[in-house]
């Protein structure tokens, strides 16, 4: 009897091994995801608004060899090549880039951003390193992606793209050259086939204009964006969706439109928010000069703060005047009793959080090493997105007006930050214990707040059905940050939320306006 | 910013009975029904850690402490055959900065401890020893809180080959031990590793734990020297100035030292104490470890009491 036991519990243990062993496999949320199937190809998107072209024809494309010529038959041949022998691999590319360019490359700028948000480790002497662009491999890697970088990074790249594929749907529909699968029809076609014309590839356009955003923003990731590049052209071309010179003339337009980007970005004042010692004294003396006690950084050694001029960089939806029009009135004085009472809510919240309180801290977090709060949204968008079967220059524009949103929420919130340079709770009250790590930099509004304000709003606007979701997630966003002991509950996350959804109207009244709707 | 009281963790999670007498980690049997159990208090504590290989402190943490009040019990099936569990209380601080620290009821341990084979060999007694067992988490506490969670979350299943020689008082142990770690879910939906993984569920790497212990007991008293490594079979390294992640390579090696006394007026009752500290590691802290504990046994055989409980230390 005893022996039998003792089998049956080595048996138990086997077993709970052998399970454990053979169930490690993780699928990404968007690892299978079907081929893009677009409900309507949005055949019209040539006479959209952009950004920042003048015209869709601003940058000229050449018209495309006729069907007939035996250059054409060439490139048809080509594809027919790669399909006579394709690894698993090939197929393996063509499945993961059928799922959609505009997400892929969301997803890959999102990658990037987790990798590079991580704050420089301090000199001997106290001092902190700032990352130069002009030496990116060198620690400090270059960039730090911290929020304001990443959320200006995902709307240069999305709106880039976005423009890029207006002019390519305009040519498209000028030249009206059809996918090689309509003009060969012995051809095997390994995505869903549309009626879209084929010349510029819209992919290789997305890829191109993404790869020349991304080598000011991520100079020193040339090697993987430009393997992503290449493997995105290829998966197109072994797919039977475009012939070479397709992918040549899209990649060219791409870039040409990206490079109007860059110039706007290398002007758009983002290079001097760091700002110097001077400043970061001038703005803790001007705030003590209102009577009021100044932000300081709560780690040791003390660390400038995070980006105290990126208020002023150019926004994309409204002027530099508007960004001081929506800066919110002031917080509570520092010294009074409603700032007194904001302090112990704080205090009361943290001192005995409740699991579920705890796990929507983490949900939210977004902090060191993550894609941020903006690459939050950006994920919880393209997760709905795909649901929708968009076109990709639908995916296009609505990633570039979160994203364009976000960038601008980023700079409304920045502005007020260091405008009102206001404490942290746990600075006001060391007792405070927080439940996450405690940004580096002012506490009135919570940046959480705004960018989940406007992103919340905008997606409301676009996926109507999923305005009321949208909006409680905000709220449970902004409410993350008071249970993590970081932020006031009513002036900082409260507020916070406000202002974002009034930058999200900026968005919102842009896609009123684009054409698109 | 962040760091790794894994080694700790690794500890608790895996050798919760590594700091006392009769446990899964050393050659000592039970009688038959006898059933010792007993409160283990630790602290454990460490300024310094590994980011990936590279040494450093951080001012924003100051020193980070766990204690640990585990119940431990052990019950002998046959002579040859014991039964072993274990189940922590954990609660872990951070003397500097802000980061508030976790407790909570953290993973049950199973074991069972086997010995299919002695036998005398020159002056001594040779003795092989296989130790099967599994844990899995008793709350729901979160592993995604490094290096303040109270554990990493995971079930897992272990498998350990024992080898013992005693000779008069003195005795050697070595042991090798393979094992099996379950994925876990944290409560974020993407996180990166060394690329980006978009889900909420991680893959805990495998791993491997050797440990050597050695010096003198007989039925009152028991003083050996311990040596233990633990690798983890895979896994990432943290990258400069990042936080520690629960899939991070963590290896740690540490030295120390058990007592063991029973006390001559009552034999059923045994006092433990020890400790150890890390000498080598990866992705950890350097923890120092120390450790007190009083066993009980009661005797649920049916025959007479022996006058003396056998802690068996054959």
């Amino acid at each position: 009897m005893k022996r039998i036991n003792f089998y049956a519990a080595i048996a138990l243990a086997l077993a709970t091994m052998v399970f454990i062993a053979c169930n490690k496999d993780i699928e990404g949320r968007t690892d299978n995801i079907p081929s893009l199937s677009p409900s309507n190809i949005d055949l019209n998107a040539g006479t959209w608004k952009p950004v920042l072209l003048t015209s869709p024809s601003e940058f000229a494309v050449a018209a495309p060899g006729a069907t007939t010529t035996p250059d054409y038959i060439a490139q048809v041949n080509e594809i027919k090549d790669w399909q006579a022998n394709l690894t698993s691999e090939e197929k393996r590319i063509v499945k993961y880039w059928s799922a959609g360019a505009v997400l892929r490359w969301n997803e890959i700028l999102r990658e990037l951003v987790a990798k590079h948000n991580l704050p420089p480790y301090q000199n001997e002497d106290g001092t902190y390193p700032v990352p130069s662009a002009a030496n990116p491999l060198a620690y400090p890697q270059f960039p730090f992606a911290n929020p304001p970088y990443a959320a200006r990074a995902y709307a240069y790249v999305a709106a880039a793209q976005y423009d890029a594929l207006i002019a390519a749907w305009y040519y498209k529909t000028l030249y009206n050259r059809p996918a090689p699968y309509k003009v060969d029809s012995t051809l095997n076609v390994l995505i869903p086939k549309s009626d879209l014309p084929s010349y510029p590839s819209e992919d290789a356009v997305l890829a191109g204009a993404a790869a020349e955003m991304m080598k000011l923003l991520f100079p020193g990731d040339q090697d993987f964006i430009q393997q992503k590049v290449e493997e995105h052209k290829r998966s197109r071309i072994i797919a039977g969706a475009n012939v070479r010179s397709d992918i040549e003339a899209g990649e060219a337009l791409g870039k040409a439109v990206a490079q109007k980007f860059v110039t706007r970005a290398r002007g758009d004042r983002a290079g001097a928010a760091v700002g110097n010692a001077a400043l970061w004294q001038q703005m803790e003396d001007d705030c003590i000069a209102k009577g009021e006690i100044p932000w300081k950084s709560l780690e040791t050694p003390k660390r400038p703060p995070m980006l105290p001029l990126f208020g002023k960089v150019k926004p994309f939806l409204f002027d530099s005047l508007t960004v001081i029009a929506l800066r919110p009135g002031p917080p509570p004085s520092t010294s009074g009793d409603e700032m007194k009472a904001e302090v112990e809510e704080v205090y009361n919240q943290t001192s005995n959080p409740t699991r579920e309180e705890i796990r929507i801290i983490h949900f939210w977090a977004d902090g060191v090493g993550t894609y941020t709060p903006p690459g939050h949204w950006m994920a919880i968008a393209a997760e709905d997105f795909i649901k929708k079967d968009f076109s990709e220059v639908r995916w296009a524009r609505n990633m570039a007006l979160l994203a364009m949103a976000e960038m601008d929420a980023a700079i409304v919130c920045w502005d007020t930050k260091f405008y009102y340079f206001n404490p942290r709770p746990c600075q006001m009250n060391p007792k405070i214990k927080t439940l996450t790590g405690v940004p580096n930099f002012p506490s009135y509004i919570s940046g959480h707040s705004t960018f989940s304000g406007a992103a919340s709003r905008l997606l409301g606007h676009i996926i109507p059905e999923r305005a009321a979701a949208y909006d409680a997630m905000a709220e449970e966003a902004a409410k993350s940050r008071f249970y993590g002991g970081i932020h006031y509950n009513k002036s900082d996350c409260g507020v916070g939320l406000v202002v974002g959804r009034n930058v999200g109207d900026y968005a919102i009244q842009r896609a009123k306006t684009d054409g698109a709707e | 910013m962040r760091m790794a009281m894994a080694a700790m963790l690794l500890f608790a999670m895996i050798l919760p009975f590594s700091l006392s007498a009769q446990t899964d980690i050393d050659a000592l049997m039970m009688s038959k029904n006898e059933f010792c159990i007993g409160p283990m208090y630790s602290y454990s504590s460490w300024k310094n850690y590994w980011e990936g290989t590279r040494k450093r402190d951080n001012k924003n943490l100051g020193t980070i402490s766990t204690q640990m009040v585990t119940v431990m019990g052990n019950y002998g099936i046959t002579k040859k055959l014991s039964v072993l569990f274990g189940a922590p209380y954990v609660k872990t601080k951070a003397s500097a900065g802000t980061l508030q620290g976790m407790d909570g009821i953290q993973d049950l341990s199973l074991f069972l401890k086997w010995r299919p084979f002695q036998k005398e060999l020159g002056n001594g007694k040779l003795s092989v020893l296989g130790i099967a067992g599994v844990s899995f988490p008793l709350s729901n506490y979160t592993p995604d809180y490094l290096p303040l969670s109270i554990g990493l979350h995971s079930k897992t299943a272990l498998a350990r080959l024992m080898v013992d020689y005693k000779w008069k008082g003195f005795f050697a142990t070595a042991s090798a031990t393979y094992l099996l770690r379950d994925n876990i879910k944290i409560d974020r939906e993407s996180y990166y590793t060394t690329e980006m993984h978009n889900t909420n569920e991680v893959e805990m790497p495998n791993a491997a734990n050797y440990n050597f212990r050695a010096g003198f007991r007989n039925q009152r008293w028991i003083a050996e020297a311990v040596v233990n490594q633990w690798t983890t079979l895979g896994g990432f390294d943290i990258t400069r100035n990042n936080m520690p992640f629960p899939s991070n390579r963590m290896n740690a090696t540490t030295v120390g030292t058990n007592f063991k006394y029973v006390l001559p007026p009552l034999p059923q009752m045994s006092i433990v104490a020890g400790g150890n500290t890390t000498v080598a590691g990866r992705n950890v802290g350097q923890a120092t470890t120390v450790y007190g504990s009083v066993f009980y046994i009661l005797d649920f055989s049916r025959k007479s009491k022996s006058p003396v409980p056998t802690s068996n230390a054959n």
